[in-house]
């Protein structure tokens, strides 16, 4: 949390969804809290705080990260993405879309984590299987939908994806 | 906010229903691109955070609070049982349960006192600089113990409710010579709901005044228990719905506790109050399943006749009252499972002890007494070399029979057909024999295969929905739509979606004509709790009724034609509407439930009509357990139901799915780690529920209607939960030839059990 409370406040310059920007706060400020009380961008959730749920799922530079676990002080001059990105990428649109279509959110908590971890996979390769899917997700905690029709959506985008060919 | 605007459907209507149709869900796009708004995503100018100090120990008096130094206690606002605005208690069933503890506390982690600041840190560390001077008092957590009065905690006895059901004559069944005799004590441990999402809420209060915001699933619970507190006229507290990120159960009742908690903080404080609870503290303080122990005690022919059940049933309810006998009451009725039991005797007791109040989940009592009931079948087919499967369909229910509680079985139920779809689906006679061949080749790892048959009941149980007497409303606009207004709560299981499907059937018109408003008590009539799959069954045919109504009125009135079809209608509402609107000043319809006829339960005698409807439902599990390391995988899992007339298919697979899922999580997983009281791993790191790789393939079939394809339907929220946990076991039992009683079965307890099994000493 960025407040008086937490002093000494350093300034940190990162770029999130293409934008840039500067951030007022802790050093060890996590970089949950930036993206949602400085940045306003609530997408990304907290289920734990201890990196076991997913939910607070981000990219930094490209990688996947548990946002609750990343001190501000290690962004600086990153580029971090979030949920509310992942619609500017054309291909990611068809993980999303087949996730409405095919029951893969039900409460959608663990939704924006789940969806990053999956494009995380789907950035890499469209032709993991079922297994390799169940592995690559098993980091992010889903309680309503035992999984299920999240690997089949995922499944399905990725069909959809090699059908439509060309590169993430 | 709930999403308002019409969701993207197609425009033009298909042939046929919407209902029976897997319709995307009303607010996915919202949830796949983030924008959807939870309680914790909003905030309110000039808001506090809030905090609660709680007990570190089970029972204690209370001689003292102070404040530590290094907070500027000037800052923080203050709120004890001194300064509430009415009477100390939680409105639920009972009056027991104090909002902050006032002089003794009776549970761990028992809310004291509450703080805000506009800071949440600061607030955090004053909770931590309270000091609280207690004087431990005998507590009492062993269920036995609790039993016997060693310490009372409760009332005169510790005892919350007892429920007897007898029928035919136990003892004589018990004594005919033709009979095995089989006794057992199955046991099963609490379990966190673990939704996702923590609790939380945001609460208003002006000088007009009550307004809560939160993660909650009863809106008039929270509403009738801020009346009671703030002692206001009703139309001066206002509850409204955030999305709300799953639930279970768990934001059945103490969504209540946290709403008053913020609204007395912010009266005193003359500003807005958020109060999230960060998972380590919703695990330690909000309610968990029941634990349950169960003596189960049979009579059957060595032909597999039942002839005779005693059963002895006890629930740990915890320090307060809560939902106890209401869960007990459901798991009672459920204990006999849907079979012919000529004699049966169920005595059940719901117990109070010193640990947090037990409460709602997913399933309410049912799932540990089928469980006791399920696992105890298997071992009696064992004696009798019977096949599992064979054992149950020899006396299944049938119509015309009565459960154990006299309920008469109208529906033309065909359970053998649901069994054989399961048992050809998991491959179950051909599977079992080879695995029985490949288990004694040896080697570390064994394979078995296990069944469990069992109805649940959905609706509130008995008088219950009379009771509630739950009222729905709709309302149409000139511009052509359809307003639904329910207390029903979206909260992941498709409420918006189904409600809209069977809106948009009843008066003819696309899903995106279809508008649901938003659970704002200030708005929508009192529809009852979203809890024991009643939303699709009750609610669900009120919407419809309230529905059709707008359509029959067009149609009375001449603005309508009765034979117009989907197209015709979608062109003629708009204008139909406006012009009824010119003519009335509004155009809307009003259901109120009204009981299926010749329904009827006697409290008293524990008798009767106990549910509006059952579904039905076999159940298969196949598992690898590894002696090496006494890990138990589930490789596969079939469930298969009969619950009527789906209305969304993706969705009601879905609920089936996520509730095996959780089945498995009790059954082998999760398990709550209790140290005088408390609970000793409240994290995602330490109570374990099931990844992507460690849930199976879940195959899910919903059986044709018994009542054909006009049927209605049944309510299926909760039945996924009661199946997994003993078909598990039961695959376990048969993959590793011991008998496992009691969940969750971790490796290190089922451990201990091969072990036992490996010395011959069971
Ligand atoms: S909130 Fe970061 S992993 Fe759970
Ligand atoms: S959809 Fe609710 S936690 Fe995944």
């Amino acid at each position: 949390m960025a407040t008086a409370e937490t002093a000494p406040n350093s300034s940190v310059a990162f770029v999130v969804n293409g934008a840039a920007v500067t951030v007022q706060g802790h050093p060890m400020s996590r970089l949950l809290d930036v993206l949602r009380e400085d940045c306003k961008l609530f997408g990304t959730k907290e289920g734990c705080g201890e990196g076991e749920c997913g939910a607070c799922s981000v990219f930094v530079d490209g990688v996947l990260v548990n946002s609750c676990l990343v001190p501000l002080c290690q962004v600086q001059g990153s580029s971090i993405e979030t949920i509310e990105g992942l619609s500017a990428h054309p291909r990611l649109r068809v993980l999303q879309d087949a996730f409405v279509r095919d029951g893969g959110a039900q409460c959608g908590i663990c939704t924006p984590g789940m969806l990053m971890a999956a494009a995380a996979l789907i950035r890499v390769r469209d032709d993991a299987d079922e297994a390799e899917i169940r592995t690559a997700l098993a980091g992010n905690l889903c309680r309503c939908t035992g999984y299920v029709r999240i690997v089949d959506a995922v499944v399905n985008a990725c069909a959809e994806l090699r059908a439509l060919g060309g590169a993430t | 906010m709930q999403p308002a605007g019409p969701p993207a459907y197609p425009r033009r209507m298909h042939d046929g229903a919407w209902v029976g149709r897997s319709v995307s869900r009303r607010e996915g796009s919202d949830k796949v691109s983030g924008k959807l708004a939870y309680i914790d995503d909003l905030s309110r100018p000039g808001m506090l955070h809030g905090v609660t100090v709680r007990s570190p120990v089970a029972r204690a008096r209370i001689r003292g609070i102070s404040f530590g130094p290094g907070v500027p206690w000037d800052e923080i606002v203050v709120v004890g049982p001194k300064d509430l605005p009415g009477p100390n208690v939680v409105k639920l069933i009972d009056v027991d349960q104090p909002l902050l503890a006032d002089g003794e506390v009776r549970h761990c982690d028992e809310p004291i006192l509450l703080l805000a600041h506009a800071d949440r840190a600061v607030a955090e560390r004053a909770r931590a600089a309270v000091i609280l001077d207690l004087e431990p008092l005998p507590a009492v957590f062993d269920l036995d113990a609790a039993l016997r009065g060693d310490v009372i905690v409760w009332g005169s006895d510790n005892l919350f409710r007892e429920y007897r059901v007898h029928n035919g004559d136990v003892d004589a069944g018990m004594a005919d010579p033709d009979v095995v005799i089989l006794e057992g004590v199955y046991d099963t441990g609490a379990q966190e709901q673990m939704y996702i999402e923590p609790q939380g809420m945001i609460a208003e209060v002006d000088a007009h005044g009550v307004t809560v915001r939160g993660s909650l699933q009863c809106p008039y619970y929270v509403h009738s228990a801020l009346v009671a507190l703030f002692e206001l006229p009703a139309d001066r507290v206002r509850v409204i719905q955030a999305a709300t990120g799953g639930g279970f159960g768990g934001k059945e009742e103490y969504p209540s506790i946290i709403a008053a908690h913020a609204a007395v903080l912010a009266r005193k404080a003359g500003r807005p109050v958020k109060i999230i609870y960060d998972r380590v503290e919703d695990v330690m303080a909000t309610t968990k399943r029941h634990p349950s122990r169960t003596r189960v005690r049979t009579a059957v022919r060595k032909d597999g006749t039942m002839v005779a059940l005693d059963i002895d049933f006890v629930i740990d309810g915890g320090a307060y009252l809560t939902l106890s006998p209401v869960v007990l009451s459901r798991g009672t009725i459920h204990a006999a499972g849907p079979y012919r039991w000529p004699n049966v005797r169920i005595h059940a007791r719901a117990v109070a002890t010193s640990h947090p109040p037990h409460g709602a989940f997913r399933g309410f009592g049912a799932p540990q007494s089928v469980f006791a009931l399920e696992r105890h079948l298997d071992r009696v087919a064992s004696r009798l070399g019977l096949d599992p499967a064979e054992l149950r369909r020899r006396n299944f229910l049938r119509q015309g029979d009565r459960t154990a509680v006299g309920q008469v079985v109208h529906e033309p139920v065909d359970l053998d057909a649901v069994l054989d779809r399961a048992l050809e689906m998991s491959n179950w006679a051909e599977k079992r024999a080879r695995f029985e061949v490949e288990n004694r080749a040896g080697g570390p790892t064994r394979r078995g295969l296990g069944l469990a048959f069992f109805y649940h009941g959905a609706g509130f149980t008995g008088a219950g929905e009379v009771h509630l007497a739950s009222v729905a409303h709709t309302e149409a606009t000139a511009d052509g739509r359809v307003k639904v207004l329910t207390a029903s709560t979206e909260i992941g299981q498709g409420t918006n979606t189904i409600f809209t499907q069977i809106v948009a059937d009843a008066v003819g018109l696309p899903l995106d004509r279809v508008d649901i408003a938003e659970p704002d008590t200030a708005a929508v009539p009192d529809s009852g709790p979203t809890v024991a799959s009643r939303t699709t069954m009750v609610v669900g045919q009120l919407v419809r009724d309230a529905a059709a109504q707008l359509r029959t009125a067009l149609v009375d009135a001449g603005l309508l034609a009765a034979d117009a079809d989907r197209d015709q209608t979608a062109a003629a509402f708009g204008p139909a509407v406006a012009a009824y609107v010119e003519r009335h000043g509004s155009l809307r319809g009003q259901a109120t439930y009204r009981p299926p006829d010749g329904i009827h339960w006697d409290e008293k005698k524990f008798h009767g009509d106990a549910y509006a409807a059952y579904a039905w439902a076999a159940y298969v599990a196949e598992v690898t357990v590894d002696l090496r390391t006494a890990e138990v995988r589930v490789d596969d899992f079939v469930a298969v139901q009969e619950a009527g007339r789906i209305v969304n298919p993706t969705m009601a697979a879905g609920q089936i799915e996520g509730g095996v899922a959780q089945g498995i999580g009790w059954a082998i997983y999760e398990r709550i780690v209790w140290k005088d009281g408390r609970v000793r791993n409240p994290q995602m790191t330490n109570y374990i529920i099931p990844t992507a790789v460690d849930t199976p393939p879940i195959r899910v079939v919903f059986v044709p209607p018994f009542l054909g394809d006009a049927a209605p339907s049944k309510g299926i929220g909760e039945l996924p939960m009661d199946g997994p946990a003993p078909a598990v076991l039961a695959a376990v039992a048969h993959a590793t030839g011991t008998e496992p009683m009691a969940i969750p079965m971790l490796p290190e307890q089922l451990m201990i059990i091969l072990e036992e099994h490996r010395h011959g000493d069971r």
